[in-house]
Order: C-alpha cells, then sequence, then structure tokens
C-alpha cells in the first residue's frame, strides 16, 4: 500500500506564555479518513494545541502542514477557508434562531446581493444531513433541539464550510449514552468519507471506542501515541498523570448508621408546572453512599432542588435526623449541615470573576468566624482559604486569583472544600465530576468514601453509571420521575442497571431515533 | 493596571482628540484660520479654570463640580456592582432636590444643624424611595429597571414642577419658586463657594467602598451582581438585596440632589432641571463602577466644567464643548472595541462589563 500523505501534520509546536511552557516541541499527525483522539488532563497542552491549529494563537516554533504542504494560519476564518474546523465543547448556537440560520452565519449564501438563498441552504443542509445518517429539518428552532441534536447542528455547521479536518472538544460531555452512540455513528460515516477527525476527550473508554489512535499529552509534551488495541484504560490513564492512576477507587465496607435522611412521597414540579417527581420514597442512612442512577432528565434535576431548598416541593415530605426540614430555605439548610455540590458548577455553584478565597466562603461568608456582625473577617478568610487549598490540592498561585482562571478539575476543588468541610450531616452530590480528568476525579472520589467512612450521608446523583457502581453502597435507579428499583451496591449488574436506567423495567418502546425530535 | 483602566483612560485621551478635531473645524467655520495649536491653548485654559495650575478658586470650582457627580456616580456605580443599571440617578436626584427644598423652606428657622440636618435627610429619604420603587418593581415582577427609571424619571421632572408651582409655592416672588431655606443652607467652609456638601461626598466614597468590600451585605451585592444563580444557591435572597441596592442608589443621588439646593442655590424654581443625573452614568461608567474609579471620573468632569468658562473667554471656543467631549468619552467606552483597537489594548475579560447588566433578560430576579 502506498504510503499517504497525512491530512494534517503538527511538527514540533512550541508555544510559550508568561511562566509555562504550554506546547513543548509536539508532533502530531492525522491520516486522511482517522479518527485521532487527544487525551490530556486540563491544563495539559491539549487546548493551546487546537488553538494553534484553528488560527486563534501563533507558535513560537514548529510548523504545520496541510495535505504535505507547510502553511501559516492566521485566524480562525483562515483556518476554516483550509478545510478546518472546530467543534467547540459549549456549544455556540443562538437558540432562538433555526438550524439553517445558525449554519448559515458567518457562512451565508446568498441568492444575489442582498438575500439569503434559503432553499439552497436548506437543500444542502438536508442533503449533509443524509449523507451522514440523519434526517434534519433547517426549520427547526435550535432552542428546542435535545442536547444531542443540537451537537449534530454544529458538526454540520463544520461540514457546510466544507471542513476536511474536524476537531471535536469534549463532543460527548453532555450527550446521554445513546446519544453518544448515534454520533459516533456519525463520525465513522465522516471518516469513512475521508474527514478526518481528532477527537478531545477525557472518557478513556469512548476514546477507546472510536479511535485509530491515540495521542496522550502531558504537561505540554507527547507521552505516546497508541492503537487502541494495544492499550487499556489504566495505561492510558497512567500515561495522562505520569503515575498509576486508581480508576475505580475501592469504597471498601460501609458501616451505616440511623436512617439519617428520608423522603416520602416527594412530588415536584418543573418550571412548566409539569410534575416530574411523581411520589418519591427514598432513605439515606448516616455513613452511606446511595447512588441515584438515571438517564438526563428523568426528574433528577428538580429532585434535587427539592433537597437543597432551590424548589417548592408539591407535596411529600424530607426528613434529616429527625427534623422536617420540607421547603426550607438553602441558607437555613446549609447551616443545618447540607452541603450540595450542584451539577452546573459555574453557574450555580463558583461565582467566576470572584477570587478562590471569595469562593470558598461562598456559603458560610455570614457565620463566625468569617464574618461578626456583618462585618467581613478578611484574616479568618485568608486562614481558611490556605487550609483548604492545602488541604484539597488546589493548584492555584494564590488564594486571590479569579476562580475562573483555574482548571475545571480545581474549580470543582474549590467547591468540594467549601461543601464538604465541617461535619455536614448529608451531602447531595450531582454530577461531581463531569467533565473532570482522571486525577481529579480519583480524588473526589477518594473524599467522597472519606466523608462517608465520617459518618455522612451522601446521596449521589451521576448519569455516568460507572460513578454510581464505584460509589455507591445501594443504588436507586430513577425513570420519569419515579425510583423504579433499589439495589444494593455490592451485588448490582450493570447490564441490568442500566437497562433499568433506559426503559424503567418496562418493555422498550419503539423509539425513531434518526429522525430528529424536538426536546419536551 | 491596563486590563483594568485602559479603556476609561483611552475613551477620555481619544476623546480629547476628537474634541481638537471640532475645535479646529470650529475655528475654521467661525473665524476663517485654522490655528493648529487651538486646542492646546484652549485645553490648558481649561486647566488653568479648573484651578490645576494653581490658582484656588478654580480648583475650588473643580471640587464643587466634582461633588454631585461623586455621589451621583456612585448612586449608577453601586446599582452596576448589583447587576442593575441605574438609569434613574437623574430623577432620584430631582425628588431629592424638591424634597431638600421644600423641607428646607420649611425648617428654614431652626437651629442652623437641625435644619441642614432635616433637609438633607429628606432628600436622602425621597431619593431612596424613588430607587426602591423600581427596586421592588424588578424584584417582585421582573420589570427591568431601565424601563421603570426612565419612565420615572420623567414622573420626577414633571412633579417637581407641580409642588414648586402649587403646595410649595413661596409667595411673594415674581416666579414660581420655593421657600427660601434660611438656616437649612449649607455652611461655606472654604473660599466664596466651597460648601459643606463637597465634604459629605468625600466621606461617602470611603464608606461605600466600605460597604462593599468589607460587609457581608457588601459581597451580597457584588455576588447578585456577578451570578445571580449562584447568590441564590449560596443562601443569598437576589430580591432583598435588589430592592436595598436601588433604595441605597436612590438615597445617594437624592442626597446630591438636597445637596444641590442646600449647597448652591438655596431654592428651587419651576424649571428646574439639570444635567447631573445622566452626566453621573457616565461618570461610573468611566470610573468602572469602583469608588476610586469614580472619584477620580468626577473629578475630571467637574475640572471639565468649572474649566470651560475660562476656555470660552480666552479663546471663544464656547462650553458645550464639554458636553460634547463627555458625550464622546462614554461613546468610546460604549464602544471599547474601537479604543482597544485604536491603542491597542488588550483587556483580560470583557473591558467594560457593567454594561452588560443593560442586556440583562427580563424576570432574571423575579422572586420565585
Amino acid at each position: 500500500m502506498a504510503v499517504t500523505v497525512p491530512a494534517l501534520e503538527m511538527r514540533g509546536i512550541t508555544k510559550r506564555y508568561p511562566g509555562v511552557l504550554a506546547n513543548d516541541h509536539i508532533d502530531l499527525d492525522l491520516r486522511p479518513g482517522e479518527i485521532h483522539a487527544l487525551l490530556g488532563e486540563n491544563g495539559a497542552g491539549k487546548s493551546t494545541l487546537m488553538n494553534i491549529l484553528y488560527g486563534l494563537a501563533v507558535p513560537d516554533e514548529g510548523e504545520i502542514l496541510l495535505d504535505g504542504l507547510a502553511v501559516t494560519i492566521n485566524g480562525p476564518s483562515d483556518a476554516i477557508a483550509r478545510g478546518i474546523s472546530m467543534v467547540h465543547q459549549h456549544f455556540m448556537l443562538v437558540p432562538v434562531l433555526s438550524v439553517a440560520e445558525n449554519i448559515l452565519l458567518g457562512e451565508e449564501t446568498m441568492a444575489n446581493a442582498v438575500f439569503l438563498d434559503r432553499s439552497e441552504a436548506h437543500r444542502r443542509i438536508v442533503d449533509l444531513g443524509h449523507r451522514f445518517g440523519f434526517e434534519i429539518d433547517p426549520e427547526a428552532r435550535v432552542g428546542s433541539l435535545s442536547v444531542g441534536w443540537q451537537q449534530r447542528v454544529e458538526i454540520l455547521k463544520a461540514l457546510y464550510r466544507q471542513a476536511r479536518i474536524l476537531v471535536l472538544d469534549e463532543p460527548t460531555a453532555t450527550l446521554t449514552p445513546q446519544e453518544t452512540s448515534e454520533i459516533f455513528a456519525v463520525l465513522r460515516r465522516l471518516a469513512a468519507e475521508g474527514h478526518s477527525i481528532i477527537f478531545i476527550s477525557h472518557k478513556l473508554y469512548e476514546v477507546l471506542e472510536i479511535a485509530d489512535r491515540i495521542t496522550v499529552i502531558r504537561r505540554g509534551r507527547v507521552v505516546g501515541t497508541r492503537i487502541p488495541s494495544a492499550t487499556n484504560e489504566d495505561d492510558l490513564a497512567e500515561m495522562m498523570v505520569g503515575r498509576e492512576v486508581q480508576l475505580t477507587v475501592d469504597r471498601g465496607e460501609s458501616h451505616p448508621g440511623d436512617p439519617a435522611l428520608r423522603i416520602e412521597g416527594l412530588r415536584v414540579s418543573d418550571d412548566r408546572g409539569h410534575e416530574v417527581v411523581k411520589g418519591v420514597d427514598l432513605e439515606v442512612r448516616a455513613g452511606e453512599i446511595l447512588g441515584v442512577a438515571g438517564v438526563a432528565g428523568n426528574g433528577q434535576d428538580e429532585l434535587v432542588e427539592a433537597m437543597t431548598g432551590l424548589r417548592k416541593p408539591a407535596a411529600g415530605s424530607i426528613h434529616l435526623s429527625g427534623s422536617d426540614i420540607t421547603g426550607w430555605s438553602p441558607r437555613r439548610l446549609r447551616d443545618f449541615g447540607v452541603g450540595y455540590v450542584p451539577g452546573d458548577r459555574q453557574r450555580y455553584g463558583l461565582v467566576l470573576p470572584f477570587p478562590v478565597e471569595d469562593n470558598l466562603v461562598l456559603t458560610s461568608y455570614h457565620r463566625q468566624p468569617f464574618a461578626k456582625g456583618g462585618v467581613r473577617n478578611d484574616g479568618a478568610i485568608d486562614d481558611w482559604a490556605t487550609e483548604s487549598i492545602r488541604d484539597y490540592d488546589i493548584r492555584t498561585p494564590s488564594a486571590t486569583v479569579p476562580t475562573g482562571t483555574l482548571s475545571g478539575g480545581n474549580q470543582q476543588k474549590v467547591i468540594v472544600a467549601r461543601e464538604f468541610s465541617g461535619q455536614p450531616r448529608l451531602l447531595v452530590l450531582d454530577q461531581p465530576t463531569r467533565g473532570l480528568d482522571v486525577g481529579s476525579i480519583e480524588f473526589i472520589h477518594r473524599q467522597a468514601i472519606a466523608k462517608r467512612d465520617a459518618g455522612t450521608a451522601v446521596l449521589l446523583v451521576s448519569a455516568e453509571l460507572d460513578e454510581v457502581l464505584e460509589l455507591s453502597d445501594r443504588i436507586a435507579v430513577m425513570y420519569r420521575g419515579e425510583i423504579v428499583a433499589t439495589r444494593d451496591g455490592r451485588t448490582a449488574d450493570r447490564e441490568e442497571i442500566g437497562l433499568l436506567m433506559a426503559t424503567g423495567g418496562r418493555e422498550p418502546i419503539e423509539t425513531a431515533t434518526t429522525t430528529m425530535v424536538a426536546a419536551e | 493596571m491596563i486590563a483594568i483602566a485602559g479603556v476609561p483612560l483611552g475613551a477620555v485621551i481619544l476623546a480629547f482628540l476628537v474634541g481638537s478635531v471640532l475645535i479646529w473645524i470650529s475655528s475654521l467655520v467661525t473665524k476663517k484660520t485654522f490655528d493648529l495649536g487651538l486646542p492646546v491653548t484652549a485645553y490648558g485654559a481649561m486647566l488653568e479654570g479648573a484651578g490645576l495650575t494653581g490658582n484656588i478658586n478654580g480648583l475650588i470650582n473643580t471640587l464643587v463640580q466634582a461633588g454631585p457627580l461623586i455621589l451621583g456616580g456612585l448612586a449608577v456605580g453601586v446599582g452596576f456592582k448589583a447587576g442593575l443599571f441605574n438609569i434613574g440617578a437623574h430623577g432620584q436626584f430631582l425628588m431629592g432636590a424638591v424634597a431638600g427644598a421644600g423641607t428646607g423652606a420649611a425648617v428654614a428657622s431652626w437651629p442652623a444643624p437641625l435644619a441642614i440636618t432635616a433637609a438633607i435627610l429628606a432628600g436622602a429619604l425621597v431619593g431612596g424611595l424613588w430607587g426602591f420603587i423600581p427596586g421592588a418593581l424588578k424584584a417582585w415582577t421582573g420589570a427591568h429597571e431601565v424601563v421603570t427609571t426612565i419612565m420615572l424619571n420623567t414622573i420626577a421632572s414633571t412633579f417637581i414642577g407641580y409642588l414648586v408651582s402649587g403646595p410649595l409655592l413661596a409667595p411673594g416672588f415674581s416666579f414660581d419658586r420655593t421657600g427660601d431655606i434660611g438656616n437649612a443652607a449649607l455652611p461655606i467652609i472654604f473660599g466664596r463657594n466651597l460648601h459643606f456638601g463637597v465634604i459629605i461626598a468625600f466621606v461617602a466614597v470611603p464608606l461605600i467602598w466600605w460597604l462593599l468590600w468589607r460587609s457581608t451585605l457588601g459581597f451580597e451585592i457584588r455576588t447578585v451582581g456577578a451570578n445571580p444563580s449562584a447568590a441564590r444557591y449560596a443562601g443569598m435572597r437576589p430580591a432583598r438585596i435588589t430592592i436595598f441596592t436601588m433604595s441605597l442608589c436612590g438615597l445617594l443621588a437624592g442626597l446630591a440632589g438636597a445637596i444641590e439646593i442646600t449647597g448652591i442655590t438655596h431654592f428651587m424654581n419651576a424649571s428646574y432641571d439639570t444635567d447631573v443625573g445622566f452626566d453621573s452614568i457616565t461618570v461610573a461608567l468611566l470610573g468602572r463602577a469602583h469608588p476610586l474609579g469614580i472619584t477620580l471620573a468626577a473629578l475630571l468632569f467637574g475640572a471639565m466644567r468649572a474649566g470651560a468658562g475660562l476656555m470660552q473667554i480666552q479663546t471663544q471656543i464656547p462650553v458645550e464643548i464639554v458636553d460634547i467631549l463627555q458625550a464622546v468619552v462614554l461613546l468610546f467606552i460604549a464602544a471599547d472595541v474601537i479604543v482597544r483597537r485604536v491603542l491597542r489594548i488588550r483587556a483580560a475579560g470583557p473591558a467594560v462589563q457593567e454594561l452588560q447588566t443593560v442586556t440583562r433578560s427580563y424576570g432574571e430576579q423575579a422572586a420565585r
């Protein structure tokens, strides 16, 4: 077989920022029709490398070759013109516009000098969808689409601009397992048609499933490139972190005490008045982790909000340590010993522009020793911040830098340091390791187990089935607002839980997965 | 430092450059001469008039002009910190002024310290009420404060006309006006017109700074402004914070209004109007909503106003150029990309995040 010219070659790419060598002579090559995964912790240098590819940064050394020819990429529009397109982790879609309008934005197909050629655009979009295995409605309002379909629109944006090379940044971070397989099918067809794909991800098992080759980056350097058949999760994790990583923390025996949290007949409605929690009964004992497994959107958000004072239940009761806490305000719950790690950490858990120390006292700033009589005690806050940063290994230049400058894993550690401190009676963890690298995941799982061993009742809500299986002493499956099963964590069967999550224990219903359906 | 002060400084510099062009054009049109050095002479005269070349009276005028802008700037700036755009400083100022005028006339014969306190306090409280209204509406119904405060501005300016010609009308004058405030007048502490109100304005600066950065309430205000969702999660009550902050803003603006009356004019006529309320918005934006920045911006604007007279005398450039300069500064702050491109300033984050409060959606902070 003749040697094929790589679609993309990055040779010796080096980039320095003040105080850090972000990329250190990185070599990467991408063959035509290949899916090449890029693995690395936050801060390893993947984003810098991709920014260079996309024209957002200029390398200090090194060169980029497209189809064998050396090029200089002057900004994103130049990158797009050269067939390189990036699909970002956080979608760049305008919710109130239609699919077609979003795709056309910046790459308008014109009928003449003034008007858009909508019918031509529609035709092209529908065609593209067909080529890659799905039926797309160009008129659908993007805001009404499910996350999986929004992801497809993002990919179509790239294809519409005739991308030959697609860079996908954490494409499955917000997808259900089912949506993930569907997107993978699309990616395989893209590769079969000769498109080359760079797939950035934290999820080791997905990367092993979809990639043709895997390159691991650590601290700005390429650690190694592997073929999936020649490696496994442990090997990859060790390459990413530089030491052996316990991918599955041994949670050991739990020694549960008395029931701490009792939820009885809880009914909660969503913002539109629909009942989404339909009579839930749950019990969590002190010193025990109860994991609520379920596909996102089955009422877990509203259940958690009802338990943390952000939403009033319509009916039912919640008791903690014998006290009725139904309908208590967030502050009252916190003062009573409820810690809460929110699912959307940047929106609910942190104030990103504020210094790290402010976020560390975000829920306790009003109490002694951090304040007295309404006046802040900066010294006490300082001390607490120093202690927390040390105890939780938060990587930050200081306690006063804006929290937004920390990596995702360290931001989550700030929240964990805050919520886990003291002796909480109850810890509510909502997607605690979403989007985090293996090192941070390991750390947070260990902390959760330590809290359990210290007597805290822990309620874990996660869409990551593996996380639930790893941590939970008992598992409850939530489906369409009800708890449809509970199992012992030691004997739970992964297949069975997965099936219960997807179907609720009923006969599977025929779902039209390749036709676009507006989300409820 | 550049990231914080870059755009405001750049906006001022560019504004003065634009002003130079206008000065050239104006002299070409009126005197048919092109004098390259005219802007320098004009600005120099402005500096002199503002007392920055040493004349005490000029300095006093600068401080007197800056005083109300400091309070007004704080009235808008504190709002920004809480994610609120207080365009209502104008109306709050007017209501404070009329309250000060009316109360002052009523207590004119009281002992001076009591009379002054009563008049100033009345102005502050009425201004606070004028801020409470849009704050409560926002907290309880989600009504955007930009809309409600603009409406309240109009209501205020017509209402004071009614008050002055009606219930507060003082007999015996040839035009409609309130009574003389007598003992409620703020004492002059230096020179011809440096009144005590300037001190009040400068004292307010560290107090507001302390409130925002040293008190738990200030932490709540800033958190609600930075991330209302996280504020709720953290147990804060955005609705209450909104109401309190708008009331405080109104109080500051009303205080400024009362000080204007009791310190300078000593009465109010039926057609009373002023630019202070709107200039305060520019001052707050220029000062990046920070008490120190606001003070500096207020002093700059105060100097410009104080020096404009001498500039007009010496160079025949009309005083209205100051309005133009201030408007251009505001323009450049709003279109900060221009400043950043021209002066190659790289901002660490959004250069003027205060303006993002304008686009916050309806109902975001309505209490559930």
